[in-house]
């Protein structure tokens, strides 16, 4: 009779538990498995595929465990008992074969999909690319537009289907810069440079944060990153080139580079070209400042030599 | 003269005050008991000076139980503010206070709770188990476990004077340079480990010893042991990869103190340098405190269905082949850093190879129960409940291995899940499971067997509810370490499902508590023999409680599980064996006085009171010289003597 009542409680707590996964997951906003733009989307796929392949262990494991536990329990004296069977050399094969098999077709998508997902690898298109260039704050994020002369902070603004090419930097302690449903992050760290490239199938709006702790307002490093159509994007960079407040040395050494927590999104007219490089340079002794082609080139043969 | 030291260092929220209060009343009423039981002079010479690995044992498990309610407290802290207040602009916990909640939850769970136990555990364990009398150097393993307590005490006086370090529990510069952590908190990380760690890499090179130069005749090394193979692996990795430690903290020490620049992000320094080095260790330290747990569920499962370990030779190798490739695999912690594709597949691809000896240990502990008489006593659940949870901690590793997935769970809750797999799932599950295996070996009695089994019902759902949801959050975009986030994320409803899930874990940990009390009270009617489990090993071959000298009689083994072939081949006839004097190492103080100086010198690095610190290292040095001087360190029991005392534990326990 008690083991109808386990059972059947066994029953109603994993129902309950599927109950609750279900009222929390089923309309759970979650980017990682619902991406928005190319690089994510490959990554989905490679964890759907990842997943599958571990079902070939998984799945045994579990199958054997269970049903072992079962079958060669004390009280099952029926059953078969061989106290000094220590070694089976087939059995033991097997269980060294199927693992490196399947970790040698993991292995050769492993190579495949780093080169093909290096965040380094520009992404291909045959619209002219953005570039952004992202500096790490005390805790907020700036992304200037060289091209365009603008800058923003705290909000990312991109066309649509067009590759945005990221150049990353800190004038904090290393962050994280992550978009979850564009893919892929990287850390931004001062005196360097490292390098990401995104973009989004469509328009929408996309939470954006740092990944690695940097200080006390680490919480509040949040951004959004909106991807519009091309018209409203233009529309957009002229009316920030109109209305921006100035950006220059001076106001980014005295205001913005100061430590500030939650920062609300402030645009700006870049003043100073050289801007994003003065902020690299901050970390470059004075012997070392007249090797900025240098930087340029180990940042450039970053992604083969890595650690430069 | 008190260097940085002022009134300002003690603590000014009120939750910091109110565990600092509720510590030192602890404190005051434990020494108050002790002295109303006058109880000093008895801890002093049967406890604190004694260099017998059963008392140090006991004495690292000891702390370390009681690290794990401080860490536990930390994690109930954190998941309280993310499930209830942590919507909007943050709770009660200040962004800082949070940041070194954390910080000193990683730091405490991993140095002074795991390594704890599994020190606890291997030098319970080990000697007893390779038939030997003791370590190889037995006071060192004094120094080792003192150094260990001096570290536990500096991280815990961080609390009440000055502050911990927010940095997280690896502290990655530049966050924990000068610059931008100003205050002492970083230092006591520094030196609470830096001390600590000297404790391992002794403890590593102590047991390496005593493992090659200490075992019994006739066990080659294909006869020992599974659970001494994994610690004799997982010393070599304490040698090769504590000094690394050691030198990687001495250096973030140089940059914080004396103003060198190893680490900085200006003048020539390279904060990259030091996360690859602390992972050199940091790597090898996860399988430093793995390996044993496998080691202890290759002891329980072959013992607990009656039947020799599948595989013997193959579990070896893959424990060869583990400590190997855990130094080729440290840079998957930071793919996101900028490596090329070609550094970041090599480095995923040596991680995925790591699966394979792990997957062969996991089928042939599951072929063990083929055939056999599987008794579910409640270590077999804590290996059940290992295997489930440890085998999707695995396949979770996996997905992070490929760089390309990598880049998606990198530091958000993905990663915490998986690293909390398989440490709750693989050390924490494997030292209980031995913890209950060998508590009647020690004490002479069982542990209660109902109570432990709602421990570990207890301990499986708390898991698996603070922690699948964490899975999900990742995949949600939320990352790690967040005081306060966004409620438009929708992540609150999963953060209350992993807070409901640490206080199931807290009543777990209530009913292992309850049954330690529970086990004592009724110890009568447990009472057992010294060999409870019909074991296999040679630990179980000697009279409960264990004589200080473990074996009267060091008679050659000839098998691998030499004390199960022994009972299979009848009972010895001990009347008239022959006894001879045993040599065994009188008490010390020197350890527990070593560490204390140690301490002095850590509080006054950390405070910058250098006199203090020229002090205790001048006190290190001495108390060093003096003990090397020492030549009466020894005592010897008689044959005589051993024959009346072994005459009287047989006849206990026949």
């Amino acid at each position: 009779m008690r083991k109808i009542v386990k059972v059947i409680l066994g029953f109603v707590a994993i129902a309950g538990i599927a109950g609750i996964a279900y009222v929390l997951l089923h309309n759970a906003n979650m980017p990682v498995l619902n991406p928005q733009g190319e690089i994510a989307d490959k990554q989905r796929q490679l964890i759907i595929f990842t997943v599958t392949l571990g079902m070939f262990v998984i799945i045994p494991v579990f199958v054997m465990l269970f049903t072992f536990a079962w079958k060669y329990r004390e009280g099952n004296t029926k059953q078969k008992y061989t106290p000094n069977d220590g070694s089976n050399k087939l059995i033991e094969g097997l269980w060294w074969g199927i693992p490196i098999l399947i970790i040698g077709v993991l292995s050769f998508v492993t190579w495949q999909s780093s080169h093909d997902l290096d965040p380094y690898k520009k992404l291909s298109s045959s619209v002219k690319p953005v570039k952004v260039q992202v500096v790490a704050l005390q805790w907020r994020w700036l992304f200037i537009y060289p091209d365009e002369g603008i800058a923003t902070i705290n909000e990312l603004r991109m066309p649509e289907k067009t590759p945005v090419n990221f150049e990353l930097t800190a004038d904090a302690p290393m962050n994280g810069f992550w978009i979850p449903s564009l893919g892929s992050q990287v850390y931004a760290m001062s005196g360097m440079t490292s390098q990401l490239s995104l973009m989004a199938d469509s328009t929408g709006e996309y939470a954006g944060s740092s990944s690695n702790i940097s200080g006390k307002g680490y919480a509040g490093m949040n951004f959004k990153a909106i991807s519009m159509s091309s018209g409203d994007y233009n529309a957009w960079v002229k009316k920030t080139a109109e209305t921006g407040k100035d950006l220059d040395w001076s106001k980014y050494s005295g205001e913005i580079a100061k430590p500030t927590e939650n920062s609300p999104v402030s645009y700006y007219v870049v003043r100073d070209n050289d801007l994003f490089r003065k902020v690299i340079m901050k970390y470059m002794s004075e012997g070392e400042s007249h090797t900025h082609e240098d930087m340029e080139d180990s940042a450039h043969s970053h992604s083969e030599t890595e650690m430069h | 003269m008190f260097g940085k030291l002022g009134l300002d260092a003690l603590p000014h929220d009120p939750i910091t005050i109110g565990g600092v209060v509720g510590g030192t009343i602890a404190l005051i009423g434990i020494a108050v008991a002790m002295t109303y039981f006058k109880k000093w002079k008895w801890l002093w010479q049967n406890w604190i000076t004694s260099l017998d690995p059963k008392k140090i044992g006991i004495m690292y498990i000891i702390v370390a139980a009681v690290m794990l309610l401080r860490g536990l407290a930390d994690a109930a802290m954190l998941r309280a503010q993310q499930a209830v207040f942590a919507t909007g602009d943050g709770g009660p916990i200040s962004p800082d206070l949070f940041q070194q909640v954390f910080s000193a939850h990683g730091t405490i769970m991993i140095f002074f709770v795991a390594m704890g136990v599994i020190f606890g555990l291997i030098n319970l364990i080990v000697p007893l188990q390779i038939g030997s009398r003791d370590v190889a150097f037995p006071f060192l393993n004094s120094v080792s476990l003192w150094l260990f307590v001096a570290g536990m005490v500096l991280i815990n006086v961080a609390l009440g004077i000055g502050e911990f370090s927010a940095a997280g529990w690896l502290a990655y510069p530049p966050l924990s340079e000068l610059q931008y952590s100003p205050g002492t908190g970083v230092d006591y990380w520094i030196w609470s480990l830096q001390i600590a760690g000297v404790g391992s890499l002794l403890s590593g090179v102590n047991f390496i010893a005593t493992i090659l130069k200490m075992r019994r005749k006739g066990m080659t090394l294909m006869k020992m042991p599974i659970f001494t193979w994994s610690v004799l692996c997982a010393m070599v990795l304490v040698v090769f990869a504590f000094p690394i430690l050691t030198a990687t903290l001495g250096m973030l020490s140089l940059d914080r103190t004396l103003g060198m620049h190893f680490f900085t992000s200006d003048m020539g320094g390279n904060p990259m340098m030091y996360i690859n080095l602390i992972w050199a260790w940091g790597h090898p330290e996860v399988y430093i405190l793995i390996l044993p747990a496998f080691g202890i569920f290759s002891e329980i499962v072959p013992v607990f269905s009656r039947k020799r370990l599948f595989g013997y030779v193959s579990m070896v190798w893959a424990l060869i082949a583990i400590t190997v490739l855990s130094f080729t695999v440290w840079l998957h912690h930071f793919f996101t850093m900028g490596s090329g594709a070609k550094v970041n597949a090599f480095f995923g691809i040596m991680t995925m190879v790591i699966a394979i000896p792990t997957g062969v240990k996991v089928f042939n502990w599951i072929f063990t129960m083929f055939r056999g008489r599987v008794k579910f006593a409640t270590p077999m659940l804590w290996f059940m409940g290992f295997v489930v949870t440890f085998t999707i901690g695995g396949l979770t590793g996996v997905l992070m291995a490929v760089p390309g997935i990598d880049f998606q769970v990198h530091n958000s809750l993905f990663l915490v899940a998986h690293f909390h797999n398989m440490i709750i799932g693989g050390v924490l599950f494997g030292v209980f499971a031995g913890f209950t295996y060998w508590f009647p070996k020690f004490t002479g009695f069982r542990l209660n067997e109902r109570l432990g089994k709602y421990a570990f019902w207890l301990w499986l759902v708390g898991f698996l509810l603070a922690f699948m949801p964490l899975y999900a959050l990742g995949f949600m975009g939320a990352v790690r370490r967040l005081d306060h986030y966004d409620p438009s994320m929708g992540w609150q409803g999963l953060f209350i499902v992993a807070g409901v899930g640490v206080l199931v874990i807290l009543l777990g940990v209530g009913m292992q508590i309850l049954q330690l009390i529970v086990s004592i009270v009724q110890r009568k009617k447990n009472m057992v023999t010294g060999d409870p489990w019909d074991g296999r090993t040679l630990e179980w071959s000697t009279p409960t409680p264990i004589p200080e000298y473990n074996y009267a009689r060091l008679d050659t083994v000839t098998e691998r599980d030499e004390f199960w072939e022994q009972k299979q081949a009848g009972t010895k006839d001990r009347r008239n064996v022959k006894y001879e004097d045993i040599d065994i190492p009188k008490n010390s103080g020197y350890g527990p006085f070593i560490a204390a100086a140690a301490f002095i010198v850590g509080f006054g690095v950390i405070w910058h009171i250098w006199w203090l610190a020229l002090v205790g290292l001048v006190a290190v040095i001495v108390l060093i010289i003096m003990r090397t001087l020492k030549e009466d360190t020894e005592t010897t029991l008689s044959a005589k003597t051993i024959a009346s005392q072994e005459a009287k534990l047989w006849s206990k326990t026949i």
